[in-house]
């Protein structure tokens, strides 16, 4: 219910929102869980294991009880914590872990099985047969025992990443951290204040603190208005800073969406990462609720929590409210409720000398011992030295203490240390390099104190970095110093619940000691304590202190588990961001992309690039048809295809031909001007790494090609050559695959189609096989190479980019004049084949140049990259699996790439194989299917029928063993 | 007989204006890369300050002004945008031409750094990056170069081929910036 007079939300902004399918209103800037609250809804989720009525513990992002699922199909967040979820005008949200509803849950059954199903039951009880462990029990276990479901369709949101940087992270705009910011901002230092709620100001929106004799939260705006007029501060609220990592990075999550009506193009959430020179951790801290027997009815919270629904809300989450603590600060929630209006029935202290009130009565030296309530509190019952009393109460209030939030600084595997007079952790100072905490989280729990860490924090940052801090005054503030006696778990009948989240008892945690579990990382293990989505938030230093408590051990000798990232949890869509649909890689397109895609031609992706697989014509139904058409073109007429994603290299400089040397197997520094040569490129290990052509433009100046998808590799060998192993050569390159467009014009009319557009037209004898030079094409600067990789006549026309889709459409309408067209990946593949041409499928990292028939193409007169070890005996031996090709004989006609080769009457088995088929395409030129693949001995078996079996597709086909070349072997048509 | 049609690299997806952001083709003129031989450096910058009016720019700055300018791209390398080469330049250097290989944009208004900040993961902000400055980086999944050309302007740079993917991710940035107000 809201109190009159309290809260600081403006009461005349209504906004209406749905819980389960009910109407409710809340106001603007409410949470789910504070709109819930208002209209007595206590009720709002199910527990993990036992299905048991939970509600809301806390108000802030450590909720292990409140989850719920907010949306609707692509757009469906479960697991949605109700106290960070605000509320705005459409707004639907369920409960999870409930069938067939909140209220009347099946699965409730659980509950009454409890006595069999504590820590351990699932390992002792499902451990046979194994088999039905994945088939049987696991998937219903999981199905009975569950948070929020995916919605399994593709998420329809748009989530981005950035990056920032700044001087100073200030993590957490409470009293401490708007102090460093206050300071290191006038500082002029660039600072970043990050708070994960959506209004800045920590406990000063949830406490009746005042700060120069006004409430807290009047001074934490102004603070924030002068640092939001500052040119140098950037405030980023609803930022969870996440994780610590090296070098000052930090990461953290934006919700950015999440508050409001879906708008065209915002992201849902921002994954950020912040690079800062140093970091202040004002991250506050965790109330810890007390293990009394169940202590989990809804309706039971921190006292915390109480506070901040009653003076930022202005809600009272129930009439007649009860405070059950083992410290002073507890008391002050009674004291607000009082002042506000409340109803306080009791406040029950486990200390002796609990300080007393006359607002409100105080039982010294008492224990809350138990609850009643099916789904909401009724009462309590209440053990004092004179004895066990019922007290009927719709809300607890409970305070164990307060837990400093030291996670991040915890990120880069320091551990917390113990304080025993705060009982609680407290950050190691230097855990983080460049991090100072400062305030509630370094356990500082009294408003002038933070204040004054806060201003200390800034300064420190400041020296570091070099600035000079300004003179700032210390605010007036309360100055109360927090007393603390511990009290974990209190003894009784019925389960007294630790992790809220995922079901962990004290009994569970007591159980996991008895069976040596006696290691807090065994013990988290064995009862799955903090392992749920909260990370055991407000459960981990009080399962471990029943722990140390069960062991025998003390409390810093037990010590921590982990604290890992993120600090709070992060949609893999987030992490992700950027990289669906078109943002997964960038797209590489040819200057001839539109005008393929025009004609219809289906695009293959080739590393990055995208290349036309075809070119259907009127027609024709399959990729054959076409295919089978294309190459016929080729061999008939004329055919034009874009070759421009080859890697293309300018290599310049007076030791450019003593550097290819090196790199290259084969010579070139003899090459003359004006011609190109086939070169072949081994790695360092002997093997082939790449081929291709380089063309020598000048005496000092080459042009290398590579193969499409090894370009990067080559030019990154490359560079590691100049620099790491032959510096003393002077020669430069650079990659100019993007300048040029590059397309291949093959076959018997190819030179005729030239000559129509070449200026200065081709005369006999002028370009001979392998020659290069300058050209002009319609009007504009080009290069032409006499080169094939069909085996016919055939030209490379090179043109500066820009005019490559002109080009391209000129030249295939022109040969689209003389019977030959466009032909795409295809045809370019099958016209190899016959030829016997090599490409990556064939030097694909184990193959060497013997292996490739080109053994001789390592030069004998010089020194390469990889030629010693190229000449390795076993790489030499001729028993090894060589390059040849293969032409089906049998009854059966297909060869298939990735079939493995045996003798003709051998079993297909692996001690029998001989080789596999690399390549394999139909040649319309020959009318069968002609195959290339690696086979012991091959050269020398030519004429032997062996067997191809391809084991994943069923094929088995006998093959004659050929020579790789099937198509015009003299070459006479390439010369011609 | 008719003549080749110049296409540039952004043909039809340029200008993009959302928000406070505009990001237009940039026709920078000649792009030539200068790569200087061995012992060459001080005489390629001698040369270039002469002919062209800008020294060879140091790792991670650019010299020079619109129309003439030069930016570093990398281990002794630097990109000559707007003038034709001086021929002299060729006996320092290897001179290549990368006239046509670059999709140049130009990244301009009030949000262009929040924009940027959501593409490149380096410090852009003014008080580092300064009017001056360039840096080889990532630009989303592309490798690129980016150049603070003005006080609320940059010179992005990305492979020819990549123009349609660098329109895209600039498109999405300034949307989401766009969209938060």
């Amino acid at each position: 219910m809201r109190v009159a007079g309290k809260g600081l939300l403006d009461r005349s902004r209504s906004v209406p929102f749905r819980f389960d399918g009910v109407r409710y209103a809340g106001l603007e800037g409410d949470t789910l869980a504070s709109a819930l609250l208002a209209n007595g809804v206590k009720l709002v989720g199910r527990s993990f294991k036992y299905h048991r009525p939970r509600g809301i513990l806390t108000a802030g992002s450590e909720e292990p009880n409140a989850l719920v699922t907010i949306g609707r199909g692509g757009r469906r967040a479960p697991n949605t914590r109700a106290t960070v979820q605000e509320i705005y005008e459409g707004l639907e949200a369920r409960s999870q872990n409930a069938w067939p509803s909140l209220k009347y849950d099946l699965l409730g059954l659980n509950d009454l099985a409890a006595p069999f199903l504590g820590a351990g039951f699932y390992y002792k009880t499902f451990m046979w047969p194994k088999a039905f462990w994945e088939k049987l029990y696991e998937p219903a276990i999981r199905r009975a025992a569950g948070l929020g479901a995916l919605s399994g369709v593709p998420d329809a949101d748009r989530y981005e990443r950035a990056y920032a940087f700044c001087d100073l992270l200030v993590i957490g705009a409470g009293p401490a951290g708007l102090m460093a910011a206050l300071v290191a901002g006038r500082a002029g230092a660039d600072v970043i204040l990050a708070d994960e709620e959506a209004r800045m100001g920590g406990r000063l929106l949830a406490e009746t603190h005042t700060i120069e004799g006004r409430p807290g939260h009047e001074w934490a705006a102004e603070v924030l208005d002068e640092l939001a007029a500052m040119e140098n501060v950037r405030l980023m609220a609803r930022t969870t800073v996440a994780g610590a990592y090296d070098q000052g990075t930090f990461a953290a999550l934006e919700r950015v969406g999440h508050h409001r009506a879906r708008a065209e193009g915002l992201p849902l959430e921002c994954f950020w990462r912040i690079v800062a020179k140093r970091s202040v951790l004002a991250a506050g801290a965790l109330e810890r609720p007390v293990a009394f027997p169940d202590n989990d009815r809804p309706g039971i919270m921190t006292a915390g929590a109480v506070r901040a629904y009653l003076n930022r809300w202005g809600v009272s989450p129930g009439r007649a409210v009860s405070v059950f603590a083992n410290n002073d600060d507890a008391h002050r929630t009674a004291r607000d409720l009082v002042r506000a209006g409340v109803d306080v029935v009791a406040v029950i202290d486990s200390r002796e000398d609990a300080p007393g009130s006359d607002l409100f009565e105080v039982h010294r030296g008492a224990q809350v011992v138990g609850s009643v309530g099916r789904l909401a509190l009724e009462a309590i019952t209440l053990r004092s030295p004179a004895g066990e009393a019922r007290v009927d109460t719709d809300c607890l209030a409970m305070s164990g203490g307060w837990n400093p939030s030291v996670h991040l600084s915890c990120h880069m595997n320091a551990r917390p240390v113990w304080r025993d007079d705060i009982a609680a952790f407290v950050p190691t100072p230097g855990a983080v390099p460049g991090m100072i905490a400062a305030g509630a989280c370094n356990g500082t729990f009294a408003t002038l104190a933070c204040l004054r860490e806060g201003a200390g924090a800034a300064r420190g940052a400041l020296e570091a970095l070099g600035m000079t801090a300004p003179k700032v005054d210390l605010p007036a503030a309360e100055e109360e110093a927090c007393r603390i006696a511990p009290l974990w778990a209190v003894a009784g009948k019925g389960r007294a619940w630790l992790d809220f989240q995922n079901d962990v008892t004290v009994k569970d945690v007591k159980q996991a000691a008895a069976e040596n579990y006696r290691s807090v990382e065994h013990m988290k293990r064995y009862t799955t304590q903090g392992m749920a989505t909260d990370q055991g938030k407000s459960s981990n230093v009080s399962a471990l202190a029943v722990l140390a408590d069960a062991t025998g051990r003390a409390i810093p000798e037990t010590g921590t588990t982990t604290f890992r990232p993120p600090y709070s949890p992060i949609a893999i869509a987030a992490l992700g961001a950027g990289g669906q649909g078109k943002g997964f890689a960038p797209e590489r397109f040819t200057t001839s992309h539109r005008a393929s895609v025009e004609r219809g031609a289906p695009m293959i992706e080739a590393g990055l690039w995208y290349r036309p697989g075809y070119f259907p014509a009127p027609g024709e139904k399959t990729w054959r048809q076409s295919c089978d058409r294309e190459v016929s073109m080729v061999r008939e007429a004329v055919g034009v295809c874009d070759v421009s994603t080859l890697g293309k290299i300018d290599i310049q400089g007076p030791d450019a031909g003593e550097f290819l040397d090196f790199v290259y197997s084969n010579t070139f520094s003899t090459l003359k001007v004006g011609r190109v040569r086939y070169g072949l490129m081994l790695r360092e290990d002997g093997t082939v790494m790449d081929d291709g052509t380089t063309a020598r433009l000048g005496d000092t100046h080459y042009l290398m090609t590579t193969t499409t998808a090894a370009a990067g590799e080559v030019m990154r060998h490359l560079d590691f050559v100049s620099q790491g192993l032959r510096p003393e050569l002077d020669v430069r390159f650079t990659s100019v695959t993007e300048q040029w467009a590059q397309f291949a014009v093959a076959g018997p009319k190819s030179r005729d189609l030239l000559n129509g557009l070449l200026d200065d037209p081709l005369a006999d004898g002028d370009w001979p096989f392998m020659a290069c030079g300058p050209v002009k094409v319609l009007g504009a600067e080009g290069r032409l190479f006499r080169i094939s990789f069909s085996g016919e006549h055939a030209y490379e026309l090179a043109v500066p980019a820009r005019f490559g889709d002109s080009l391209f459409r000129a030249l295939v309408a022109r040969a689209e004049g003389v019977g030959g067209g466009a032909y795409g990946m295809e045809a370019l593949n099958v016209l190899r084949i016959e030829k016997g041409l090599i490409t990556h499928a064939e030097i694909h990292g184990r193959v060497t140049a013997f292996d490739a028939g080109m053994g001789r193409m390592v030069s004998a007169k010089k020194d390469c990259i990889g030629k010693t070890l190229s000449q390795r005996p076993g790489l030499l031996d001729p028993e090894r699996e060589r390059l040849v090709g293969l032409k089906p004989v049998g009854a059966v006609k297909l060869i298939t790439a990735g079939g493995h080769l045996f003798e003709k009457d051998a079993a297909p088995v692996r001690e029998n194989d001989q080789g596999y088929v690399t390549s394999a395409a139909y040649s319309p030129t020959l009318g069968h299917m002609v195959a290339l693949g690696f086979l012991r001995r091959g050269p020398e078996r030519r004429g032997e029928v062996v067997k191809m079996v391809d084991h994943l597709r069923g094929v088995e086909t006998l093959c004659e063993v050929v020579d790789p070349v099937f198509f015009d072997p003299k070459g006479g048509r390439v010369r011609g | 007989m008719a003549e080749l049609v110049a296409k540039s690299p952004c043909d039809g997806v340029l200008p993009l204006e959302i928000g406070s952001v505009a990001a237009r083709e940039e026709d920078l003129g000649v792009i030539t890369a200068l790569l200087p031989y061995r012992a060459q450096g001080a005489a390629l910058s001698e040369r270039l300050k002469a002919a062209h009016g800008m020294a060879f720019p140091s790792p991670n700055r650019a010299t020079g002004k619109a129309g003439a300018r030069a930016i570093w791209a990398g281990r002794e390398q630097a990109l000559l945008l707007g003038p034709a080469p001086d021929p002299g330049l060729a006996d320092h250097a290897a001179l290549s031409d990368q006239s046509d290989a670059w999709t140049a944009v130009r990244l301009e208004g009030e949000a262009a750094e929040a924009v940027l900040a959501r593409l490149v993961p380096v410090d852009l902000r003014g008080s580092v990056f300064k009017r001056g400055h360039t840096v080889r980086s990532q630009v989303a999944h592309m490798a690129g170069s980016v150049t603070r050309v003005g006080e609320r302007a940059f010179l992005i740079l990305v492979f020819r081929s990549m123009a349609a993917t660098l329109v895209h991710d600039l498109k999405t940035a300034m949307e989401a910036v766009a969209a938060r107000g």
